[in-house]
């Protein structure tokens, strides 16, 4: 599988290094959906020159990254393009290795759970094979490598990039089974920004299942965690004191509410991302990487900037899910939205900023549009692995009790 | 939500729409013709008004009287340019000295992608001369600018002579609160063009110009000037700009209102408009003219100096003036004193234009049709498209139409050394080559096409083009209505009827007979049908020729989309339709 792996990225860095070299560059760099105020190039480079004339990056209010983010460019500023390029091909091989496990475990749970008979008789058609399941790893890799949205974010060199990356690995050693290394990634992605926060109660939950495959005493479960925990703590802390003083300030922890002076009670639309874990994780607690999947799309819908390239590492995943396709109710529709509303994105924008006639309502009506599109997709996503789920435990042709077929109403 | 997740409700609807589709396609086609139609008459047009109230009232007493200096600085120009061939710089720099402007010059060049035949040009050079006025007690933090563009088929010579008399004049006034700008272009556009990028700082068509040392301050307002006789009959006004973009209807309202006060005739698309809109003759009339702006605003092309303006947010405005056989002329006095008023209710300003409408259609001059009003036509004519694996032909369409916006152009040079064309032909030629020979792809698709599911295959694809369709269309209207409206009035028919099955030729040629090409050469037949100058078969050609040259170059010296929008978006998506009608 690794011939159409190199040739998928291959193809993809063609591309990429086509569009950095085209004009179309600069206009990408200054879209408004593609780079926000917190993942702009602009401010990186500004926040590196105020670092080279021994100034404070954090004063002025533009630069909005991580020290992190400082010391990678200051060495690697002048490859910048080639370091995006790489963190792009990084995540997709991270995914595809990840979702090569992870079919591995699936198909091993499904066997196992077929041995103890918890299926019902009717259900062969719902049962996932080794052979359709062959190409989904690529495919994973195909759809995250030349999407749209993610082409256009490596060529704006937006840091979403970098923060994918990281929650890429993070997904692949969760999957592997290594907490210490799964910490580390889960603290730098919660370190750039802190939706990724809510990732470790997932995390958390596929390692404890994992280890549970295999025996282990509940003594062993419980540190498990607390490792997880202290780890995640240290790391933490240790990337702020040893990073936290370039020039003697203190640096201000990297919330929302304390850099961007928004309104205290825009503070609920933030904790929105944080509100559904607890939910997902109890409906979800059997399926931890489908929660996993619904959560980055929970953080790429509700995050303060959100932009493309969050889109884009959420519907890397659809390829794992696509054995749902048959329960998906709506999916002509959303699709339809979805493009509509990213077509018309860059001509509203036009209308309002330069033609002088349209106003920032119809362009913020379209990024309304677009979110209820996303929403709209992921339940619809969620209805239908409920759907299969239940079909699989009760049997796939439910008849009502007069013997008509029965309509399952989702209450 | 009920509606998405309920499923007894969702197929009832479904059964209902699929019972109904043909029907509602029909009437909500013939909805819109009739809706664009309707637009002239009084409920849906309404008479124009000031909305800016710093314009509002016009107690201005107009007092220029330099008639005289202005035939005699006429004069001078077109002997001086005569003599010298190119626009006579330091002559023209003299004068606006000894006026009292403060004089700058800026040269420019461009080579054009191939040689432009209808004004015969194909390495241009040349030199802007303008002026500045600086406003006696303000900060020259705003300005406006007079200027007149002089090509070397267009001299312009009365226009130069009444901007440096207006010049003159100007400058023994106290009451100027921004700055005014006198410039004079070289090879009309495309100095126009040089100016504003430089002015402006961006460099949006590949213009080498050399920077400009003096400016004036953010321009409010512009107006371009075109006078070739000492006297006229009647002033015309053209607001059609690049890319259908118009100026603040305000500015329209001011020309208006100041050839009211001085009893001067003002015309619309040459022609003076009608004062009775009870009857049917007036709408009739409104009604032309109303095509007759769609038709300018779906070319894209800027009608004049003004249009490249509006791009940089500077409301401006041409001026023609007209002689004709009417009997009673008016000299140069009564046009600068037009001029005199329009530019002393600029100063009044406060903020730039904002108050009345950047998108409207007119029927007349005093008559106009909003967006809120005209928008639901092409509304209805898109609904009709939005009711009714494929990877290889999307793919294969757009590398046509891919073909189609970047080879002739490219590889003009390669057909000039291989057939005996000049360069401009073998562009229109290319062009013309490869939508033809999009036209025998289906049978060579089919070949990558696999067969498994040959029905469902023709419909998903139908169902995806469109989409397509819809889509393009509709981002296309929000921009520029005329063209939006135009193209959906010929491709939505055609293309919500294109399947395999049925009368095959019939639908082939009705295809192709509203297919973008065609739709172009309608309308340029159709364009000379309205200005009551009809066109036979051979001359329409050799201007829809010309056009189509034309439009090549003007999206290489102007940015104008056209072009790129029905070679990259329109003309693929017609393939996809072609390739409906002819799946096996």
């Amino acid at each position: 599988m690794a011939a159409p792996l190199v040739l998928v990225l291959v193809v993809a860095v063609t591309v990429r290094a086509a569009l950095f070299r085209s004009s179309l560059a600069e206009f990408i760099s200054e879209r408004v959906e593609v780079v926000s105020p917190l993942s702009s190039w602009k401010r990186v480079v500004e926040g590196l020159s105020l670092l080279d004339l021994g100034v404070s990056p954090y004063s002025g209010a533009v630069f909005h990254e991580t020290p992190l983010i400082i010391y990678l460019f200051h060495f690697l500023i002048d490859y910048a393009e080639l370091v995006f390029m790489i963190t792009d091909a990084l995540t997709a091989i991270a995914l595809y290795f990840a979702i090569q496990d992870f079919n591995k475990v699936v198909f091993k749970k499904q066997k196992l759970l077929l041995e103890l008979d918890q299926y019902a008789p009717d259900v062969a058609e719902l049962i996932r094979t080794p052979m359709e399941m062959r190409y989904i790893p690529l495919k994973v890799a195909l759809f995250y490598l030349l999407n749209p949205y993610t082409i256009l974010s490596c060529v704006a060199k937006s840091t979403c990039a970098i923060n994918n990356t990281l929650i890429a690995f993070f997904i692949l050693t969760t999957i592997k089974g290594s907490a210490f290394l799964s910490a580390i990634f889960l603290a730098l992605a919660t370190y750039q920004s802190l939706y990724p926060l809510t990732l470790f109660v997932p995390g958390l939950l596929y390692l404890l299942q994992t280890r549970h495959i295999n025996p282990n005493s509940a003594a062993a479960v419980h540190t498990c965690e607390n490792e997880e925990q202290s780890l995640l703590d240290l790391f933490l802390g240790v990337c702020h004191d040893v990073c936290g003083k370039p020039s003697g300030n203190h640096l201000p922890l990297l919330l929302p509410s304390q850099l961007l002076g928004f309104h205290p009670r825009s503070l609920w639309l933030y904790i929105n991302v944080f509100f559904y874990t607890i939910p997902l994780a109890i409906k979800l607690k059997e399926h931890p990487i489908f929660f996993m999947f619904i959560q980055i799309a929970v953080i790429a819908i509700f995050k303060s900037y959100p932009t493309v390239g969050d889109v884009a590492l959420y519907m890397a995943f659809f390829p794992v899910w696509n054995h749902l396709y048959r329960f998906l109710r709506n999916i002509f529709v959303l699709t339809c939205i979805i493009i509509v509303c990213s077509l018309l994105f860059p001509v509203l924008w036009h209308l309002w900023i330069y033609a002088g006639s349209a106003n920032s309502n119809f362009f913020y009506a379209i990024t309304l549009t677009f979110n209820v599109g996303q929403i709209l997709l992921i339940s619809d996503y969620f209805y239908a692995f409920l759907r299969r789920e239940y079909y699989l435990t009760h049997g796939l042709y439910l008849t009502a009790k007069d013997g008509t077929e029965a309509m399952l109403v989702l209450k | 939500m009920g509606l998405l997740s309920d499923p007894v409700r969702r197929r009832a609807l479904a059964r209902l729409v699929l019972r109904l589709n043909a029907p509602l396609c029909v009437l909500s086609y013939v909805a819109g013709i009739a809706w664009f139609l309707a637009l002239v008459f009084p409920p849906l047009t309404q008479r124009t008004y000031m909305s800016e109230n710093a314009m509002g009232s016009t107690m201005v007493e107009e007092q220029f009287a330099g008639g005289d200096r202005a035939r005699a600085f006429a004069r001078d120009f077109a002997a001086h340019r005569k003599k010298s061939g190119a626009l006579p710089v330091a002559w023209l720099e003299r004068t606006m000295r000894s006026v009292g402007l403060e004089v700058y010059t800026q040269s420019f060049s461009r080579k054009l992608p191939f040689p432009d035949e209808t004004h015969e040009r194909y390495m241009v050079s040349g030199t802007n001369v303008y002026g500045i006025l600086r406003a006696p007690r303000a900060a020259s933090t705003e300005s406006l600018v007079l200027t007149v563009p002089c090509g070397s088929d267009s001299t312009n010579s009365q226009a130069v002579g009444l901007l440096l008399a207006l010049a003159a004049h100007f400058r023994g006034q106290i009451y100027w609160a921004k700055d005014i700008v006198f410039l004079v272009t070289e090879h009309d556009l495309l100095g126009t063009e040089a100016w504003l990028e430089a002015y402006h700082d961006v460099n949006v068509t590949g213009m080498q110009s050399s920077p400009l040392q003096g400016r004036a301050g953010a321009i409010q307002a512009a107006v371009a000037l075109e006078l070739s006789s000492d006297v006229v009959t009647s002033l015309d006004v053209a607001v059609e700009g690049l890319n259908g973009q118009l100026p603040n209807l305000d500015l329209l309202n001011l020309f208006q209102t100041f050839c009211q006060k001085g009893g001067l005739l003002c015309t619309l698309q040459g022609k003076l408009q009608p004062e009775d809109w009870t009857s049917l003759d007036g709408p009739l009339q409104g009604l032309q003219t109303l095509l007759l702006m769609v038709l300018r605003q779906a070319s894209g092309r800027p009608h004049g100096s003004h249009g490249l303006f509006l791009r940089y947010r500077v409301e401006a405005l041409t001026l023609r003036g007209i002689n004709s056989f009417r009997q009673y002329k008016y000299d140069l006095v009564a046009v600068g004193k037009a001029l005199e008023g329009m530019f002393r209710k600029l100063n009044h300003l406060l903020e730039r234009l904002h108050q009345s409408f950047f998108l409207y259609l007119l029927p007349g001059l005093s008559r106009f049709v909003s967006i809120g009003l005209y928008m639901p036509a092409v509304g209805f004519l898109l609904l009709g498209v939005g009711l009714a694996s494929l990877v290889a032909p999307l793919l294969i369409s757009q590398a046509m139409g891919l073909a189609l916006y970047v080879l002739p152009v490219l590889g003009q040079h390669v057909a000039t050394q291989h057939f005996p064309v000049a360069e401009a032909e073998a562009v229109v030629l290319t062009l013309l080559a490869i939508y033809a020979a999009g036209l025998a792809l289906p049978h060579n698709t089919h070949r990558v096409v696999s067969t498994q599911a040959p029905d469902r295959g023709w419909m998903a694809l139908k169902l995806v083009a469109l989409i397509y369709l819809a889509l393009q269309l509709g981002c296309i209207a929000l921009t520029n209505f005329s063209l939006g409206f135009l193209l959906a009035t010929t491709m939505v028919p055609t293309a919500a009827l294109a399947k395999p099955h049925g009368p095959r030729t019939l639908y082939a040629a009705l295809l192709v007979l509203t297919s973008p090409a065609a739709t172009l050469l309608g309308s340029l037949f159709l364009w000379r049908e309205l200005q009551e100058a009809p066109l036979s078969l051979a001359e329409g050609w050799q201007l829809f020729l010309a056009a189509l040259a034309q439009g090549v170059l003007e999206h290489h010296t102007y940015g104008a989309l056209l072009f790129p929008l029905l070679s990259l978006g329109l003309y693929p998506c017609w393939l996809l339709f072609w390739n409906v009608l002819f799946w096996k």
